[in-house]
């Protein structure tokens, strides 16, 4: 998020001012998120977002959507952070085949995973049951949110509940033999999709590929079991929900890697009484400072996290020693 | 009220030439804030020595993701010699946010905030000189905390365990003990439509003989469901300590904390 130096209230004004005054000179008509879809396989298609937090400047393109062409329609996981955007989206799949989109497959119920599913017809959108309770309850302020973060970008964004309750097993779409795996743990409803037969998988959230992971909604452990099953299901691409496609489960394993430390630092931090300030003030080891907004992203974590850690480490039925 | 300001202002350096400060004290506001003039005359009397001084330590991230649940801690412990300390927040809604009296414990308070919008928050320790020392920090937040409904005012399971008190004692490696307690109890500002304030107002800190540690007035802003986090030198540790105090309803809080 926004890292500001000390600065005066006259500084802080005039920044105020300048972003206004560029944010009404550019309507949304003439943003260009510059959505160059990559394929990554057989009928496969990636668009990488930024490695970033969510931003005036990227207009909360931070996130992988992706879409498979079949010979029976289009296939479209995740629809993006705005209205805009899935627009957009929209246009690439349509300069790269004719076919219309067939099914939108939200992954999960954070917003640049769903708000763009504006653009697309109501009857193709689809998710678990869990995320579309969660887009339904919490879309509204999710997407208020994602105005201040982004601000015009998400001019006439509103968020739509997908109809079409989804559960895990093969669906055959126009010869791509998908298998909807669902999981839990970045939140709670995790759909992740292997193309069986490409052996891509698209694993939403639950895989960041050197970025740090976001924590709002994570129960850790439940997280960390969904990447053991993932690293088995014997994939040959690996698309993570934010940061480039792979070749191997190394994003996998750093993604474990820095969960299981999360959890142990906040844990030990609460078992030894750290105040919150003073977990938030602690060092990242050297092998996760290159992770993409790890600072911040750690400190957002803490804020979710610890008070947990905390009640476990205070209360004597809770299991305190 | 911008004349008055400016004459406050004026005031104020006019008062610095004739007195010579500590090298960690200033009088002009490091934080810049347009309301510190306006904070001057609501939370100090008119006659009272006022300095900023860096010896007080706000700890807050710069940046709040979460405006219900802002950490800070305040330490003072490089004044020595604190009568109380008071917390305030500039561009808060409601500017008090905790008053506390460290009465034989460290002075200094780990707590949780509310924060409506970016905002400096201030610690003042008086010393018992009758001067106040302010530090603060400025705390980025996209804000919303002081105006939205605790998440325990809507759940009637929260009610049978308001006041219900967890702790835990740790001993310090540099001596002494620290104490951590979370007070069950939903917290809400009055801000938020149709939701009276409800807030924890005295709590009382002392050790199993009756002694006082900590005296700490609470007021709306602190976090639903606080935790507290307060630090006991050497020559105060006790076998065990009580917390106890009331909200602003008049329900009482009393418990044991025990190692
Ligand atoms: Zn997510």
């Amino acid at each position: 998020m926004k890292r500001l130096p000390i600065a005066t209230l006259a500084t802080r004004c005039l920044i105020a001012a300048f972003t206004l005054g560029w944010t009404l000179l550019l309507s949304a008509a003439d943003r260009d998120y510059g959505l160059s879809p990559v394929k990554i396989a057989e009928d496969t298609w990636v668009l990488v977002g930024r490695s970033e937090d969510f931003s005036f400047s990227n207009g909360g393109n931070i996130v992988n959507t992706a879409f498979i062409v079949t010979r029976d329609g289009v296939v479209v996981i995740d629809s993006g952070p705005s209205r805009l955007y899935g627009e957009q989206l929209k246009r690439s799949i349509a300069r790269i085949t004719d076919q219309p989109v067939k099914l939108v497959l939200n992954t999960h119920h954070h917003p640049d995973h769903f708000l763009g599913n504006q653009a697309f017809p109501a009857d193709t959108l689809a998710a678990l049951p869990a995320t579309i309770s969660g887009i339904h309850d919490e879309g509204g302020s999710l997407n208020e949110n994602m105005y201040r973060l982004a601000g015009d970008w998400m001019a006439g964004t509103d968020p739509v509940t997908p109809a079409r309750a989804i559960s895990a097993g093969p669906l055959e779409i126009g010869g791509h033999r998908l298998e909807l795996i669902a999981l839990d743990g970045h939140t709670d409803a995790d759909l992740v999709i292997l193309d069986r037969s490409t052996g891509v998988l698209f694993a939403g959230d639950l895989v960041f590929n050197d970025r740090a992971p976001t924590t709002p909604h994570a129960r850790l452990p439940r997280w960390q079991a969904a990447l053991d099953q993932l690293e088995k299901t014997g994939f040959r691409t690996l698309v993570p929900g934010h940061g480039p496609v792979a070749g191997d489960a190394g994003p996998i394993r750093q993604t474990r890697a820095w969960l299981s430390w999360l959890d142990q630092t906040l844990r030990r931090a609460a078992d030894e009484g750290f105040d919150m300030t003073e977990v938030m003030a602690i060092t990242l080891p050297a092998e996760f400072r290159r992770l993409a907004v790890v600072e911040a992203e750690y400190r957002r974590s803490v804020g979710q996290l610890y008070p947990a850690y905390e009640q476990r480490a205070l209360s004597k039925e809770a299991g305190r020693p | 009220m911008k004349i008055a300001a400016i004459a406050a202002v004026l005031l104020a350096c006019a008062c610095s030439l004739g007195q010579a400060a500590a090298p960690a004290e200033r009088r002009t506001d490091p934080l810049d804030s347009p309301r510190w003039a306006d904070m001057r005359k609501e939370m100090f009397p008119a006659g009272a020595r006022v300095v900023f001084d860096e010896r007080v330590r706000v700890t807050a991230p710069l940046t709040a993701e979460n405006a219900m649940n802002v950490p800070v801690s305040v330490d003072a412990g490089a004044l020595g010699d604190v009568q109380e300390v008071l917390v305030f927040a500039d561009f808060n809604p409601i500017v008090r946010i905790v008053r506390f009296e460290p009465a034989g414990a460290h002075p200094g308070l780990g707590f949780r905030i509310k924060l409506q919008q970016s905002t400096p928050v201030r610690a003042a320790a008086r010393t018992a000189d009758g001067s106040w020392h302010v530090g603060g920090a400025w705390v980025n937040t996209a804000g919303g905390g002081c105006t939205l409904p605790s998440t325990g005012s809507g759940s009637p399971e929260w009610q049978k365990r308001l006041g219900e008190v967890s702790s835990r004692v740790w001993e310090r490696k540099e001596g002494g003990e620290r104490i951590r307690l979370r007070i069950i109890h939903p917290i809400d500002t009055g801000l938020a439509a149709g939701i009276p304030a409800f807030f924890l107002q005295d709590l009382l800190l002392a050790d199993n003989t009756g002694r006082p540690l900590m005296r700490i007035e609470g007021f709306e802003p602190i976090a639903e469901n606080p935790v507290f986090t307060v630090d006991i030198p050497a020559g105060r540790s006790a076998t065990a300590y009580r917390v106890s105090g009331r909200d602003n309803n008049g329900n009482a809080i009393s418990a044991a904390i025990e190692k």
